[in-house]
Parts: structure tokens; C-alpha cells; sequence
């Protein structure tokens, strides 16, 4: 399955979904970043293997000069819904594996899918991919609760990015943003297999010769069709009729293998 | 997750329950838990399970007569107080990151404890087959430091006259294993019940069958809304598989000789209490883990 999502240039065609869009732009450069997606809603059915999410968008008020030695890059990025999540880490205690400690980042997203014009890393300084939060290597993680002295943050950080990304929950694609026009350019962001429901954010960033210059931010509702999410949010939705619907089932269940196989 | 597994899981869990008149709840939920279902799941689903296994024993005691409500009433009043206990501690486990830890633990405790237990009772059943010897029904005390409790009750249908405390006490123990493990308890309950309580034996099986449905389908309903953690597909795929499993094991346990069956059901028990035990010793392959709070769910 293969999402195209159509360009929209002209503000005078924008859709509901860009009209709600967010805007970040440092007012001293004269560069801006327009993105557009044909949609605010994905519907996933339960047979989805993951599939790919094409974004268009364009640089207004580019340098020409700049682009032709391609000083500019662009990163966009798929950020799934966020919540609090909780590393924890196991030692040995007599001689058995037990949790001893964990920390608890504050609303990082859920799922995370990077596609730039190259590798991140190289595309700005770190303190600048950090202070903007771009990239798997610079998502904001900010502990929440008791964490002690904070000499293990680093430790937590870096699990918990080595875990998302062995998870397949946190990918990047450098290279899956390619100019096609002179500012035109096209963004292929993965839907992992596993992405969760609810509202993504899609955030396209600009860099011009490893200066953050502009934002631009769009929300995706991605909602779960079928009778497996029927039924997942039933049990998360109406838990109470969910279970006593699943004890009645079991009753009946019970009580006609009691007739079926009464002894003649 | 592949259905065809989780049919043959609850097929074959289904053919030993009925073989040997256990409940099964034991099994389902390690293999569950071997399959790489979260033991959350495992053991919320398995409780469900365990309503529909139960309740076709239960009904053919009704109909017998072979059930004193009132005993079983009592049982179930403390069975409802240690699923809520259970529930609540099941939860405090999860959120301190502990649970999955504590019900390893305890399954490698209980599947050791009764496994060892029936391997030794059945080895010397065939010792004493072997020799020839008459199998002594040994008759039980008429008292113990149990009958001396206060708050006594008149129980007329398993004409006994006994306290009310280590009936509520035990119906409390079962209710707290219901809620953390998953099972019916009735491999801890029956016993109790001849040996400790005195109860005659033929009421002991339907009368443990009525609390275990109860508090079965109590800790189902509170784990569904406390823990959202019922997977109703898969109880209900691993319930049509019991019971069906269990109709041809009740037909070949019929034609088998018990002592040699008890000894491999002692064993197969005892294996998955040590691969349990293993997973727990056993380097992890990540020492890290990650969950999702479900906060801002």
C-alpha cells in the first residue's frame, strides 16, 4: 500500500489541514517553508504492513545562489502521538534478573520517522539539531518524577533511543527528501507496521548552511480500522461492559460444551 | 500471533485438565507467557479462560447435588476480598515496573512446590503397586487446631459444624492467586479443603468449582476495567479449544492407568516451573526495557 499525498502550493488551495498549520520562522531570514498533504486523516486497516507517507512542500523566498550550492536541507520528520515512557533497567540480584531502576521521559512521541536531504548529523551542529529537537540523536527526553543526580541520564537517553529504533518505532531515511524542482521538494516518510493511533504531527524543518531558519507543522489523524481496533477500543473505551461481555462469553461457552457433550 | 498455536495450546491444556480433573489455569498462562504474550495479558486472560473450563464442571455438580452453596458462599465472600487485594497489588506491581518478576517468581514457587509434590505422591502409589500393597485410604483426624477457631457455622450439606475464619482465610489465599496468576486455585483449594478444613469429599470438588466461577469472572470484569488487559479473542479461541481438549482427555484418563499419567503431568508440570525459573537466571538479551505509560492515552 503507497500513500501519495498531492502537492499544495497556492495558499489560495490550502486545505482545512494547512490552514491549522503551525508556523516557526525566525524573522531575520527571508526563507519560508510551505508543506501540504491532501489529508488530515489516514485510515489503517488491520492487514497493514506499514507503507510510505509522501509529503510535498517548496522554500519560498529562496536564495537562488544558496540553493544552486545546495546550502539549504530539509528535514521532515513523522512525530506519532505523545505520552510518558519509562525505561527501566535490569541487574542482577542473587543471581536473578530484577528492575532496579528507571527513569521516566516526559511526552516523547510514540513513533518517530526522519527523512532529510542527507544524514542529520551532518546537516548543523549538534547544539543545533538539539535546541531544536530534530533528529533520533536530538529528541527532546526530559525526566519526569525522582531520577537521583542525573549521572545516568545519558545511560537512560541512549536506551531508550536504542530501543525505539531496534523497535522499528524510530526511523530515519537520509535521503528521503529530494528536490524535483529548483524548491520543490518531495518528503517519503515511513508509517511504520506498528504506528500508533491518534494525532501525528508531520514537521518539515529548514536549514540554510546549518542555521535553523524555519518550521512548518501539520497534523495527521491516523485512526486504526477493523474489528481488531473495534475491539481494542471497547476493551480501552467501555472496560466495563467489555468485561462482562468476556466473562458472559466464557459462560456460555462453558455451559454449551455442558450440552453438547452430556454424557447419553 | 499465530491462531493455530494458540488452538493447540488450548487443546492440549484442555486434554490434560480433563485427564486429570485439574483446571488448567496453571499451564495456560506460562505458555502464554513462553508465546510471548505480556504476562499482563497472560494472566487476565487466562482468569477469563478459567470461568469457561469451570463452568461445565460446576453445572453437572449442580445437578448432582454434590455442592453446599452455603460453604461455598463463604469461601467465595473471602475469594471476592483477595481478588480485590490481588487486583490492587497486581496493579501497584505494574506500575513499579515489578509484576512481570513476581509472577515468574511465583509460578516457579507454585509449579515447583506441586509438581515435586505429585511426582513423590505418585511414585510411591507405584511403589506400592508394585509391592502389591492395598492402597490405604487414610482416614482423616476428626480435629484439628482449625476445629478449635471461633465463629462457628452449621454447614448442613457437608454436615460439619466449623468456623467461618480459615474458610474466608482460605477463600482470601485463593482470590489473591486468581488475581496475580490466572488460576482457578482448585490444586490448592480441594486439598485444603479435605485435609485442612475436613470437609467431606464429595461436596469439596463442586463447592471449589462455584467459587472458583465467581471469582474468575469477578477478577475478569476488574482486570478489564482497572488493567484493560482481557484479550477476548484469544480467551475465547483458547476456551473453545479447552473445553473440547478436555472432553477427549476425561475419555482416554478413563482407559489409563492414574499413577503413570500423575508421574508425566508431576513432570511436565516440574519442566515448565524450571524453564520459568531459567528465564529468570538467564542473562536477558537487552537489560533495558521500554513501556508507554498510557497516560494521555
Amino acid at each position: 500500500m503507497r500513500i501519495l499525498v498531492p502537492l499544495l502550493l497556492a495558499a489560495s488551495l490550502l486545505l482545512p489541514a494547512a490552514a491549522r498549520a503551525q508556523e516557526d520562522t525566525r524573522p531575520d531570514y527571508p526563507e519560508k517553508l510551505e508543506i501540504g498533504i491532501s489529508t488530515d486523516e489516514i485510515a489503517i486497516s488491520s492487514d497493514f504492513r506499514g507503507a510510505d507517507l509522501t509529503i510535498f512542500g517548496a522554500i519560498e523566498g529562496y536564495d537562488p545562489a544558496l540553493l544552486a550550492q545546495g546550502k539549504y536541507d530539509i528535514v521532515v520528520a513523522l512525530e506519532g502521538p505523545k505520552d510518558d515512557a519509562t525505561v527501566r533497567k535490569k541487574e542482577r540480584v542473587f543471581g536473578i534478573w530484577v528492575n532496579r531502576r528507571s527513569m521516566t521521559f516526559e511526552l516523547v512521541p510514540e513513533s518517530y520517522s526522519l527523512s532529510s536531504t542527507r544524514d542529520v548529523e551532518t546537516i548543523a551542529p549538534t547544539a543545533e539539531l538539539n535546541g531544536v529537537g530534530v533528529g533520533i540523536q536530538h529528541i527532546r527526553l526530559t525526566p519526569t518524577g525522582y531520577f537521583g543526580d542525573g549521572s545516568n541520564l545519558t545511560e537512560f537517553r541512549e536506551a531508550f533511543k536504542r530501543l525505539k529504533e531496534s523497535g522499528g518505532y524510530y526511523q530515519r531515511d537520509p535521503g528521503g527528501v529530494q528536490f524535483i524542482s529548483a524548491s520543490l521538494f518531495k518528503a517519503t516518510v515511513k508509517l511504520p507496521a506498528s504506528v500508533p493511533n491518534g494525532t501525528h504531527v508531520v514537521r518539515a524543518h529548514l536549514f540554510r548552511d546549518g542555521v535553523f531558519i524555519s518550521e512548518k507543522a501539520l497534523p495527521l489523524r491516523v485512526s486504526k480500522t477493523g474489528i481488531e481496533q473495534m475491539i481494542s477500543n471497547a476493551a480501552y473505551n467501555n472496560a466495563f461492559p467489555y468485561g462482562v461481555f468476556s466473562v458472559l462469553l466464557a459462560v456460555l461457552t462453558g455451559w454449551l460444551a455442558s450440552l453438547v457433550f452430556r454424557k447419553e | 500471533m499465530n491462531i493455530f498455536i494458540i488452538l493447540g495450546m488450548g487443546a492440549a491444556v484442555g486434554f490434560l485438565s480433563g485427564m486429570f480433573g485439574v483446571g488448567g489455569g496453571f499451564l495456560i498462562t506460562p505458555l502464554l507467557i513462553f508465546y510471548n504474550i505480556p504476562p499482563v495479558v497472560a494472566v487476565a486472560t487466562g482468569a477469563n479462560q478459567v470461568v469457561a473450563s469451570s463452568m461445565s464442571g460446576a453445572l453437572s455438580h449442580f445437578r448432582r447435588g454434590t455442592l453446599d452453596v452455603k460453604l461455598g458462599t463463604v469461601l467465595l465472600l473471602g475469594g471476592l476480598l483477595g481478588a480485590t487485594a490481588g487486583i490492587w497489588l497486581f496493579s501497584l506491581l505494574r506500575r513499579i515496573g515489578q509484576l512481570d518478576l513476581v509472577i515468574s517468581l511465583l509460578y516457579v514457587v507454585l509449579l515447583g512446590t506441586v509438581g515435586t509434590l505429585m511426582l513423590l505422591e505418585s511414585i510411591r502409589a507405584l511403589r506400592r503397586a508394585a509391592n502389591n500393597q492395598p492402597v490405604s485410604l487414610r482416614r482423616p483426624g476428626q480435629h484439628n487446631w482449625v476445629h478449635r477457631l471461633p465463629l462457628k457455622m452449621r454447614f448442613k450439606k457437608s454436615k460439619i459444624y466449623l468456623s467461618v475464619i480459615p474458610v474466608v482465610g482460605l477463600g482470601f489465599c485463593i482470590g489473591v492467586l486468581t488475581s496475580v496468576m490466572g488460576v482457578g486455585g482448585g490444586f490448592i483449594m480441594v486439598p485444603a479443603m479435605i485435609y485442612l478444613l475436613r470437609i467431606p469429599t464429595n461436596v469439596v470438588v463442586g463447592t471449589s468449582l462455584f467459587q472458583i466461577i465467581f471469582v474468575t469472572a469477578y477478577t475478569t470484569i476488574v482486570q478489564a476495567t482497572a488493567n484493560h488487559a482481557v484479550d477476548i479473542v484469544l480467551a475465547f479461541i483458547l476456551m473453545v479449544a479447552g473445553v473440547i481438549g478436555a472432553q477427549y482427555g476425561v475419555r482416554v484418563g478413563q482407559k489409563l492407568r492414574g499413577e503413570q499419567l500423575r508421574a508425566l503431568l508431576a513432570l511436565l508440570v516440574l519442566a515448565v516451573g524450571v524453564r520459568l525459573a531459567v528465564d529468570l537466571v538467564a542473562t536477558p538479551s537487552d537489560i533495558y526495557s521500554v513501556v508507554s505509560e498510557g497516560v494521555y492515552r
